[in-house]
């Protein structure tokens, strides 16, 4: 049974004169990779922006469902939308503290468990057991990830001296560390080569399935979209013109149009077969 | 009521000296995203220059005021000119691209080498001008108190309407202009395009240094008497005109250094001289908090 | 670059100095019988000018060897000291301690003040070299600080010992009544909003001559009492003196000692505090809010709360140096809490490596140091620091001893 996890109602985001998001509505379910695609300039990232506070939505409703509430992230702040409702995101251009080790990226990532272990610091000023333990605990829990994600031997590097394919995967890593109940990843394929978005593409599938946490995904490389996502949405324009698997949405006559403008029958048979 | 309007030309002719010195904040924040904090360092150095350049002319004989405002207006708008150039030059542009804080800092640093080598090389005791406009008009009378303007005023103001077209007419037509307002959007994309940014920010910068050193020639005039000093007190206020008019419009900054000159004046007037200065910073702070886009700027967004 | 290339650039350099300085350095104003008069100084205008052409010609030579200006030497010695950090602390440490016994008054005095500006240059750390909030007010909380003391000390007789937690507490509370409408906004307006404050913090101590005396100052500070024994030759009503309970003949090397340790106490608190704040949530949410604030928030934490702790516990720290910078003089007044003095510790943290501790050690020592040595060429003295801080941000943007140390390094894998 699809459990919704965030709903999305009649979004709309307005920037002057220019609407950039026009009334969409579509719902993303629990335990689900949902991809999120269409052409450049389709609105996919202010869509991301609008879900994690960046941006303040023009009208529309964005609802996230927890196994007991409900948050209207509409009229939530940026930060608290990932500390109270458990969205979690990275960045099309990578945000990593660069200065700082993988390692620490990671223990920043679980501040506010730790902050609250260290009791406005006092705690950890005086080396208490309850920030110590509450420490640890959460170096294991980066442990865990930089083992997941090949990067234990880089744990102490400066981020930004990863090379690229690591720079993303910690970026995952960093946001899954905050325990999200839902997952924005904008673009995490940029510039992977094929061997690393399949491997991108079985980390986000084991994510899916041993942590039971939602996916929302924005993508252009279409290996990972169509073998990993369990829904696609497209948008186009700022309008959504497509909701579906995607099996109905590589069939999806607007879809092939919105990419590619209008095809003649000897293209569409070519967009057919380059597609499956 | 006769107090109230002196007041007013008083705070408008102090208004339009920040106005210009506004102009250059205001242009090289829009084009490089940086507060040049040796704006103001540089505009005292025009102010030098001017100073420097009245008593040579006096030297020389040449007794007609106008005749030797001319001269020394564009004798000082070159030479200080160059100055900003060479204060881009040297400690702005190799910092495009580091990191947020260096070139702030580097900025900082360069305000205080100009002050000090100024407050070296000519001394730190203020140096005086003798009158050279004198006279004015006087508008009305009455209860023994006269509103005049004066033609020095009079000088001032226009001057700095005709600047402010003149520089508004220069951005908006020209292909300097055009430049300049394409590497505000986008430096990358204005490279990619064929604009040779290091070239339109340098005159930028050379522009906005042209109008600091009118701005200290006016104060030369205004006030009989120059220090290494002033350059920190008027940068700061023109800084805040620049904001409140909305930063990264040049109407804006003239129409915020007028706004600022007023508050000044009125205050002085009306309240506290003491305090006039606490005024126009707290000016500066409400306009941050409570409308950080200024009047006539465009709000910001974030680019995530 | 050829060789022609070079010399024509050098002689670019040249004239444009040529022109710079003809005005400002070639036409000095001098009083005069009735007005100014000008004095030329063109042998001055080119020298300068043939200075640069030397030094460009120089600069471009070194260049096309090195490459990059990298200061390749000082950036080893800078790496070695990082690491070498704990022994050559150690060393400082133990010099600092002897340095009383073995010099006169004047030299304390001194070496007090050294001690006083690295304890400013720690605290100014925690805001713009962890947070990275760049803040040209400091000295609002350095002054509140020391006239809190003068104050409390002329109107009611409060001593060193309880004003020194008061002062932090106003500073804090002062930090976070500025802070908190501020903090939100970026870089730039940041600092000119903060030197703005400073600046009316300032004015204020000039001109409310009812409360602070304005620019006469507040005088007849007091030293510290050692636990609760006075260091005058009279003591107070009801004090016993250090001289009756030990039995010493009277010298004011002993107050002057005393505060010097003291002062040396606080800094290293405030070392220590820091160094702890490092590797616990709030110091790391410092050091990533200075990386990234987008990111921060796209992780959950509230960058306002964290920027108003940095500012708060900065500004805390600013507010002891006050207290005991007004023990030292005896004397404050307003002159000594200028925008200058907020440079100056800028200076120091941004020269020293912004964020590392023992690079403002270095760096605070060598600029009081610099003060005091050049205390008769003071324009020489700042036009150097000015200069310094160009050279500096152009050469190395992140200070002289850049390689930070991670907070916390990944444990080898404990047996289950």
């Amino acid at each position: 049974m699809r459990v919704p996890l965030l709903e999305v109602e009649h979004l709309s985001m307005r920037f002057g004169g220019l609407l950039a998001i026009d009334d969409v509505s579509f719902t993303a379910f629990a335990r689900e990779i949902t991809a999120i695609i269409g052409p450049n300039g389709a609105g996919k990232t202010t869509l991301f922006n609008c879900l994690t506070g960046f941006y303040r939505p023009t009208s529309g409703k964005l609802t996230l469902h927890q196994a007991m509430r409900q948050h209207q992230l509409e009229r939530m702040a940026g930060f608290r939308i990932t500390r109270v409702a458990g969205v979690a995101r990275t960045f099309q251009n990578i945000r990593l503290f660069a200065g700082m080790s993988a390692l620490e990226n990671l223990i920043v990532a679980q501040h506010n468990k730790l902050m609250a272990a260290s009791k406005f610091s006092l705690a950890g000023l005086l080396g208490l057991p309850v920030y110590r333990n509450a420490e640890r605990a959460a170096v294991e829990q980066a442990r865990f990830w930089l083992d997941r994600l090949n990067l234990s031997d880089q744990a102490d590097r400066p981020a930004g001296t990863l090379p690229y394919g690591a720079q993303r995967r910690l970026e995952i890593g960093r946001a899954l560390c905050t325990g999200p109940h839902l997952l924005c990843l904008d673009e995490p394929a940029a510039g992977l080569n094929p061997t690393e978005s399949a491997e991108l593409n079985r980390l986000l599938v084991s994510i899916r399935d041993e942590l039971g946490i939602g996916i929302l995904l924005i993508e252009h490389d279409m290996s990972v979209v169509m073998t990993i996502s369990d829904h696609v949405i497209v948008l186009d324009h700022g309008a959504k013109i497509a909701d579906g698997t995607p099996a109905e949405i590589r069939a999806d006559a607007s879809v092939i149009k919105a990419y590619l403008g209008e095809p003649d029958d000897a293209d569409l048979a070519q967009i057919e077969r380059d597609l499956a | 009521m006769e107090y109230f309007l002196q007041q007013l030309i008083n705070g408008l002719t102090l208004g339009a000296i920040y106005g210009l010195i506004a102009i250059g904040y205001t242009m090289v924040y829009g084009i490089i995203g940086m507060i040049n904090f040796a704006h103001g360092e540089i505009f005292m150095i025009g102010a030098f220059i001017s100073l420097i350049g009245f008593l040579l002319l006096n030297a020389f004989g040449l007794h007609s005021a106008l005749a030797a405002i001319l001269i020394v207006l564009v004798v000082t708008m070159l030479f200080t000119s160059v100055y900003g150039w060479a204060v881009e030059r040297v400690a702005y542009r190799p910092l495009r691209g580091s990191f947020k804080l260096a070139p702030l800092i580097s900025a900082i640093g360069m305000s205080i080498f100009l002050q000090n080598y100024v407050q070296l090389f000519q001394g730190a005791r203020p140096k005086p001008l003798q009158p050279i406009l004198e006279g004015g008009i006087t508008l009305m009378e009455s209860n023994g108190f006269s509103v005049e303007i004066s033609y020095l005023q009079m000088v001032i103001l226009t001057l700095t309407v005709v600047l402010m077209v003149a520089f508004s007419l220069i951005i908006k037509e020209t292909t300097l202009g055009r430049s300049q307002r394409a590497c505000e959007q986008d430096a990358t994309m204005a490279a990619l395009l064929g604009i040779n940014v290091d070239r339109t920010i340098s005159l930028t910068f050379v522009m906005g240094a042209a109008l600091a050193a009118v701005a200290g020639l006016m104060f030369d005039l205004y006030y009989g008497v120059a220090d290494f000093f002033i350059g920190f007190l008027a940068g700061v206020k023109a800084f805040t005109a620049a904001v409140l008019g909305g930063i990264g419009s040049l109407p804006g900054a003239v129409l915020g250094g007028v706004l600022i000159g007023l508050i000044e004046a009125f205050w002085s007037a009306y309240c506290s001289i003491e305090y006039k200065d606490v005024a126009v910073f707290a000016v500066l702070v409400l306009v941050l908090i409570f409308r950080p886009s200024g009047l006539l700027g465009r709000p910001e967004i974030e680019k995530v | 670059m050829g060789w022609r290339h070079r010399v024509i650039d050098a002689g670019i350099t040249a004239l444009v100095v040529l022109v710079l300085t003809t005005p400002i350095v070639g036409l000095k104003l001098v009083p005069g019988q009735a007005a100014l008069g000008i004095e030329s100084h063109f042998g001055t205008v080119f020298i300068l000018a043939g200075a640069a052409f030397v030094l460009r010609l120089a600069l471009t030579l070194f260049l096309s060897v090195k490459g990059r200006l990298s200061f390749g030497a000082v950036t080893s010695i800078g790496a070695a000291i990082t690491r070498r950090t704990k022994s050559i602390a150690a060393i400082a440490l133990a010099g600092a301690v002897i340095l009383p016994f073995i010099t006169n008054g004047h030299i304390i005095q001194a070496a007090t003040m050294v001690l006083i500006y690295i304890m400013l240059g720690w605290g100014l750390n925690i805001v713009v070299g962890l947070a990275g909030l760049l803040d040209l007010g400091y000295v609002a909380f350095y002054g509140v600080g020391a006239y809190t003391f003068g104050l409390m000390s002329s109107h009611f007789g409060w001593g060193f010992w309880q004003c020194l937690p008061l002062a932090g507490l106003f500073a804090a509370s002062l930090g976070m009544i500025l802070g908190f409408p501020v903090l939100r906004l970026r870089g730039d307006y940041l600092a000119i909003v903060t030197l703005g404050f400073g600046e009316i913090i300032r004015i204020i101590l000039l001109n409310w001559t009812s409360l602070t005396n304005g620019p006469n100052g507040i005088g007849d500070i007091p030293r510290p009492s050692f636990f609760g024994l006075s260091f005058l030759r009279r003591p107070p009503h009801g004090m016993s003196s250090v001289w009756d309970v030990f039995g010493l003949s009277f010298s004011p090397l002993y107050a002057q000692g005393f505060l010097y340790f003291v002062v040396m106490a606080l800094a290293l608190g405030t070392n220590l505090f820091t160094l702890r704040m490092r590797r616990l949530p709030i110091g790391r949410a410092w050091e990533a809010l200075r990386e990234d604030e987008i990111a921060c928030r796209a992780l959950g934490i509230n960058p306002t709360n964290i920027k108003l702790s940095a500012f708060a516990i900065g500004a805390m720290f600013a507010g002891f140096a006050g207290v005991v910078f007004a023990a030292t003089q005896t004397f404050i007044s307003p002159e000594s809490f200028t925008f200058s003095e907020s440079a100056m510790i800028l200076a120091i943290v941004v020269l020293g490596g912004m964020g590392r501790q023992m690079g403002i050690v270095l760096s605070a020592t060598a600029l009081v140091t610099l003060q005091e040595a050049l205390r008769d060429f003071d324009q020489y003295r700042m036009l150097m620091f000015g200069a310094a801080m160009v050279a500096i941000m152009v050469a190395r943007p992140r200070g002289l001893l850049s390689y930070r140390a991670p907070s916390i390094l990944l444990p080898p894998v404990q047996a289950a």
